[in-house]
């Protein structure tokens, strides 16, 4: 299992090839990843994302054993970015590894879920209208009810 | 104590974290001394619903005690993912 709370870009590709190959008994591998989105009528010039240090590793932490434990997975993978990305750059990305899909996809969502409203980020959409942070969604927290 | 601001809450009340020295036993007593010294923490914690705390870095409620306390943070609700 492992965290990672990072400024930097990531490779999706070398990060889901490594994480994929050393899992020899476990069948499914899902990954997923968050994208900038532009905003349609508004034009996004970019997203600044602030985060708690400290709390971020733990909260990360914390979600990732829960699902290793709730999933029986065999690994789980997740890497959250902070800091000024602009729209298509990849924001985080999860991978979990379980002997079969249902689990892998079921953990997958659970952890997003979690990642939403249970770690400590605050997104802000920088456009030409100005800065604005972006409101949780009643959505969001309904979603942890159902794990 | 080391008192912490996040986001929307660190741009109203201008500061990213202070030290303050308290006799607050819990959240609550603490929001309440803060509200109490100037407009802009009054502004800050206008509407506890749309806000959220961790004391030493676990989320928790404002009626958590913090007599233990080294760092308590203040934020709007998390929008990460």
């Amino acid at each position: 299992m492992r965290v990672s709370v990072q400024e930097q870009a990531f490779d999706l590709g070398a990060e889901s090839t490594a994480f994929a190959a050393g899992h020899r008994d476990m069948g499914a591998i899902v990954t997923f990843t968050g994208v900038v989105r532009d905003l349609p009528d508004d034009p996004m010039e970019a997203m600044e994302i602030e985060h708690y240090p400290g709390m971020t590793e733990k909260a990360l932490q914390d979600i990732a054993e829960q699902a290793m434990i709730r999933f029986a997975l065999g690994d789980a993978l997740v890497i959250h970015r902070f800091g000024r990305l602009t729209p298509g750059e990849m924001i985080m990305m999860v991978a979990t590894a379980a002997r079969h899909r249902k689990d892998a996809f079921a953990a997958a969502e659970f952890l997003m879920d979690y990642l939403k409203s249970r770690a400590p980020f605050w997104k802000r959409e920088i456009s030409a209208k100005g800065a604005e942070w972006v409101a949780a969604r009643d959505e969001d927290e309904e979603a942890l009810s159902r794990w | 104590m080391d008192v912490l601001y996040f986001a929307w809450v660190r741009e109203r009340i201008g500061l990213p974290r202070e030290r303050v020295e308290t006799d607050a036993r819990t959240v609550m007593d603490l929001v309440t001394q803060l509200r109490a010294r100037e407009e802009r923490y009054a502004m800050a914690f206008s509407d506890l619903t749309a806000l959220r705390v961790a004391v030493d870095q676990q989320l928790t409620d404002f009626d958590a005690s913090i007599e233990q306390a080294r760092e308590v943070a203040f934020f709007p609700p998390m929008t990460g993912g």
